[in-house]
């Protein structure tokens, strides 16, 4: 397959680049080195602007209001996007717009006029909650919050950990067990408005994190109806596990554009610096370092890129998007450890973006089902189903 | 094990010579009237010389002797400083009077 830029990717690529290097980076230089948000004038004014480009709202569908933008395209746009000090979490702080995981595209038109189409058009939040304090890579198996049948509705009770943006949405799509007896078949996915009474945003969770911090929450006796529910009851598993496989390439495109901006700060260094009469550029050492770094971002792009065309195309992507995610994901926390390496104790500082990138890549092996989880994924592909 | 929500340390004096032994660390910090009624919470980022020492001497150069102040050293200072705002806007009802001036993009909590 061949992955290179067409001409009309590549007029994106170069407008979205220089978004991020005119607009973006110029403002973040006079934030605190671990901020998530710009001003709110600064964010409407470059709302503005994304919107003028032809480009907010970047993942919504066409059908749905937004700009018709394939997923390969938004990929290679994604990995500009991430290319500055909070891109990783905050990818140009929002202001290309989008609904992430809370694309409930699967919602009926009352849910859609009173979730999606605000959600969609930049006026309401919502968070995921599927984590739990009993764990968050096998759903099926972790989740312990309940529903019960009550009233002609549910009744939550229970706990969801990690949780990004719960105490500032207006609502959340959340995963409880409605059938026991049944494993990934008894889990059903509610839609809740985070002032229903039982609803609790109990703590902020301090991570490596600088942005989006995580949340607990609890459900104590929290009532919602029938009309809450997404989908089907005992239907829910899918809910989650779909968002869960499409997410992994837009996390992996954000990984390789940092890994692209920490190797592109590692370079210019090593050409700039000179140690015991020499340029680091010149020493074997720094090379090899270098050209490690060349081949993580090559392979993390290669199979990104092959995972989005899959996806593209219609074909099943399982598999590539789970070797993208890892890849992109660990070859991406390789290269910006190598960028620290090669700038030396200036890289350990808050002065520049890569003590940040450093913690926040961490997290990514982690994020979105862990790096055993994916090969695991990728392990039952290839043996076939007498493994699982 | 959570670590504590809400700042409990004992108060001390706001004056020249007890902020003049704080660390140069990044952290958050609250300072209050005599009454210990807390009139500001703040954070000592990156971009702070002296990290929670620059801030309080800032804090006493602008208010003067009679205040008491107490700090967190937190290299998470940006997540714990709004986790501290938003835990005295539940328990309180409102942000810190200074703060309230210009508050800053907060979300809810229901804390414990």
């Amino acid at each position: 397959m061949d992955f290179e830029p067409n001409q009309e990717q590549q007029m994106l690529i170069e407008q979205v680049r220089r978004f991020v290097r005119e607009e973006i980076i110029p403002l973040e230089a006079k934030l605190d080195p671990d901020a998530s948000e710009l001003d709110p004038a600064d964010h409407a004014r470059l709302v503005e602007k994304t919107k003028a480009m032809g480009l907010f709202g970047i993942d919504i569908p066409k059908e749905y209001g937004g700009p018709d933008i394939d997923i390969v395209t938004r990929v290679l746009l994604a990995i500009e996007m991430a290319q500055h000090r909070a891109g990783l979490y905050v990818p140009c702080y929002g202001t290309f717009g989008g609904a992430g995981l809370a694309q409930i595209f699967e919602a009926n038109e009352d849910q859609k006029e009173r979730y999606l189409y605000p959600t969609l058009r930049g006026e309401k939040k919502a968070f995921f909650g599927l984590t739990e304090p009993s764990g968050g890579s096998d759903p099926a198996g972790a989740i312990q919050t309940r529903a019960e049948r009550r009233d002609n509705g549910w009744v939550l009770n229970g706990a969801k950990l990690y949780i990004s943006n719960a105490d500032r949405a207006q609502y959340g799509i959340v995963f409880a067990r409605t059938d026991s007896s049944k494993g990934r078949a008894g889990i059903t996915c509610f839609i809740i408005d985070s002032d229903t009474p039982g609803f609790h945003v109990r703590r902020v969770v301090h991570t490596l994190r600088s942005s989006h911090y995580a949340t607990e929450l609890e459900f104590k006796d929290c009532w919602v109806s029938d009309h809450q529910v997404l989908g089907e009851v005992n239907k829910g598993f899918a809910v989650a596990n779909d968002r869960l496989t499409r997410q992994r390439i837009p996390y992996a495109a954000g990984c390789i554009g940092v890994a692209i901006a920490a190797h592109e700060m590692a370079i210019e260094w090593a050409k700039m610096r000179s140690t015991f009469g020499e340029k680091l550029s010149h020493r074997q050492a720094v090379q090899w370092m270098l050209v490690d770094n060349e081949i993580d971002i090559r392979t993390a792009r290669h199979f990104t890129l092959e995972a989005a065309e899959k996806a593209r195309r219609g074909l099943p992507f399982k598999i590539e998007a789970s070797i993208a995610k890892l890849t992109a994901s660990e070859g991406g926390g390789r290269v910006v450890d190598r960028a620290m390496q090669i700038h030396g104790g200036m890289g350990m500082t808050k002065d520049l973006p890569l003590e940040r990138w450093y913690r926040e890549m961490r997290i990514r092996r982690v994020g979105e089902g862990p790096s055993e989880v994916q090969r695991m994924v990728i392990a039952r592909e290839i043996l076939g189903s007498n493994l699982r | 094990m959570a670590l504590r929500l809400r700042l409990e340390k004992p108060w001390q004096p706001l004056t020249a010579e007890s902020v003049q032994r704080l660390p140069g660390q990044l952290g958050v910090y609250q300072v209050a009237d005599a009454k210990g009624a807390v009139l500001f919470i703040g954070q000592a980022g990156a971009r702070s010389p002296f990290g929670l020492r620059s801030e309080l001497q800032r804090e006493h150069r602008e208010r003067g002797d009679g205040c008491q102040f107490r700090v967190e050293v937190n290299q998470q200072y940006r997540t714990r400083w709004f986790e501290l705002l938003m835990v005295h806007k539940a328990d309180h009802g409102g942000l810190p009077p200074d703060n309230a001036k210009n508050p800053p993009p907060l979300g809810r909590l229901s804390p414990y």
